[in-house]
């Protein structure tokens, strides 16, 4: 014991008791939620803090048509509107940063200043001309109409970002290909991507998360139900399932478990795409 | 390197997000200063022109007035609360020895989840029968009670939003703090400084830019709340938790008054713009060398 205590002082007992406290915070409240996802709404008024007395899915299985809403149809639709934003965001800003990295033109400097003053324009102040705009191309109603909203709203961050990684790129390799004859589009997609994968891994989680999270612009810009993504529907659980606590309970599960994986998976990337995202935030 | 001076393929390349921003983003900016003019309804065809009417209206709204104390209240605490906690712990994992990584994983997940996600497990931990809560407080022999007041309300949303970014800042001041040189620290242990005393008078200092941009970025971010009040109480009860965010919601898709919506719309970029011109005079202060 006394051992112990020469190499675990009394501040470094405090120490890990804030740590842990802290820590249990962030763990526990999941826990629970993820706890009652398996229990019955009676068995969870009875004891919302025991264990499951069977592990029953029942909840989840409700999920599929609860009121009008299907929980993993929304979970589809968000992979949908969540991949085209990814997809579109990495190609027309890595366009738009390649331009930027490399190119001898004049207006450059006025394009990053375009972006850079886009970055801070808040959502809340341009939705309504926005809806109006989506309404006069006809998209209302369709995933367009939240795509390319959130694609342009992520679009000046991702290009910077991306422009200040192709720019620590080595120039030799597109030098041989101009040599070669190679064209841009060429250049692009063999070289310059290649070089970027680890700026378009993070660029891509930060894309995904921030798209696959965002409430305010899916609330506003996808009012059918069918095409809503998932964050919409979770808003909604509390006013349509009434007391159903336990597929409220699985709803919040499988709304949270891609990211979760996503996080475990690829941490390193997640925490520096969000990090670096701040200003996005 | 001819091609790279090709202003034809610079203007195609450039052309996708060009367009996207400025049909998505700049338009609508100037529209919305545009339309904040207009008295105009249900989105229909017709506006008429009220000059400043709506901002008048503005001054004299209650719910105008207590979402923009509330936003100040939560700008204050994410100052002190997000970011003083998230610095506390950071010093403080930066001294251990051990579960350095363990701590980071888990104090920074809950930052990636959706606010939605968290509104509604707080909404949850907050319920009356069946709420986490409740369920300690009874645990401990105390009694029930009902979590979300109207005096309580804005409590209840601070909690969540502050909660979720300390991990956010905690990262940030970790990898500012590994990058402070060990030697300053040995010359200070040799002064007999550790402890409390060594942060405040040497780590603090040391990498008080750092603190200073989490600042003005917690600032700013306190403009972006929208989820987690939206999902827990939606602005109310008789708005006592209402942000602006959540209120331009509300007049402009409940109320579908988008006149008057845009003139909300805006006040948070002319806030916006203040605000960070205020955070970026704090943060100017010279970067630290070593």
């Amino acid at each position: 014991m006394s051992g112990m205590t020469k190499k675990f002082s009394f501040a470094d007992v405090i120490k890990y008791l804030i740590l842990v406290l802290w820590a249990c915070t962030t763990i526990l409240p999941l826990l629970w939620v993820l706890n009652n996802s398996f229990k019955e709404s009676n068995e969870i008024l009875l004891n919302p803090m025991k264990l499951p007395s069977k592990l029953s899915f029942f909840n989840y299985s409700q999920l599929i048509s609860y009121g009008n809403m299907n929980i993993f149809r929304g979970f589809l639709n968000s992979l949908i509107i969540s991949g085209s934003v990814v997809l579109l965001v990495l190609l027309f800003g890595g366009f738009a940063a390649y331009v930027i990295a490399r190119f001898d033109f004049k207006l450059t400097g006025i394009v990053k200043i375009f972006f850079t003053g886009a970055m801070l324009v808040p959502a809340f102040s341009i939705v309504i001309p926005s809806l109006v705009i989506l309404r006069k191309l006809g998209l209302n109603g369709s995933y367009l109409a939240l795509i390319l909203p959130q694609t342009a709203g992520l679009l000046p961050f991702a290009t910077l970002t991306l422009a200040g990684f192709m720019k620590t790129l080595p120039v030799e390799l597109e030098e041989a290909a101009i040599i070669d004859g190679a064209g841009v589009l060429r250049i692009f997609f063999r070289i310059i991507v290649p070089l970027s994968i680890p700026g378009l891994v993070t660029a891509a989680i930060f894309v995904f998360l921030w798209s696959y999270n965002d409430l305010f612009m899916s609330l506003i810009f996808i009012p059918i139900r069918e095409k809503q993504p998932i964050c919409v529907l979770l808003s909604l659980v509390s006013s349509i399932y009434g007391t159903n606590y336990g597929a409220m309970m699985a709803a919040l599960i499988i709304t949270v478990l891609p990211v979760i994986i996503l996080y475990v998976f690829l941490q390193e990337y997640v925490i520096k795409g969000m990090t670096a995202g701040a200003i996005k935030g | 390197m001819q091609i790279l001076k090709n202003k034809k393929y610079a203007i195609l390349l450039l052309f996708p997000a060009l367009i996207l921003v400025g049909v998505f983003i700049y338009y609508p900016l100037f529209a919305t200063f545009y339309y904040s003019f207009f008295d105009w309804r249900d989105f229909s065809n017709y506006k008429t022109f009220v000059g400043l009417d709506n901002y008048r209206q503005m001054i004299e709204d209650y719910a105008v007035r207590k979402a923009l104390v509330n936003t100040l209240i939560m700008m204050v605490c994410v100052i002190v609360f997000q970011v003083g906690i998230a610095l506390v712990l950071a010093l403080i994992v930066d001294s251990i020895k051990a579960g350095y990584k363990f701590f980071r994983t888990v104090f920074f997940f809950p930052v990636v989840i959706s606010g939605t996600a968290i509104g509604l497990m707080f909404y949850l931990a907050y319920g009356y029968d069946y709420g986490l809560l409740n369920a300690i407080a009874t645990a401990f022999g105390g009694q029930k009670r009902v979590w979300v007041t109207e005096n309580s309300a804005l409590t209840m949303v601070l909690i969540p939003v502050i909660w979720q970014y300390v991990g956010f800042y905690f990262v940030i001041f970790l990898a500012a703090l590994s990058k402070v040189p060990q030697d300053i620290y040995e010359s200070a242990l040799i002064d007999g400084i550790t402890g409390i005393k060594k942060a405040v008078y040497i780590t603090i200092p040391l990498i008080w830019d750092v603190i200073a941009v989490c600042i003005s970025l917690a600032i700013v971010g306190t403009f972006k709340v929208f989820d987690i009040v939206y999902v827990i109480t939606g602005g109310g009860p008789m708005d006592a938790s209402q942000v602006l965010g959540t209120y331009l919601y509300k007049v402009a898709f409940t109320g579908q008054n988008q006149g008057y919506a845009s003139a909300i719309g805006v006040l948070i970029i002319v806030l916006g713009v203040i605000l960070s011109a205020i955070s970026n005079k704090l943060t100017e202060r010279e970067t630290i060398t070593y």
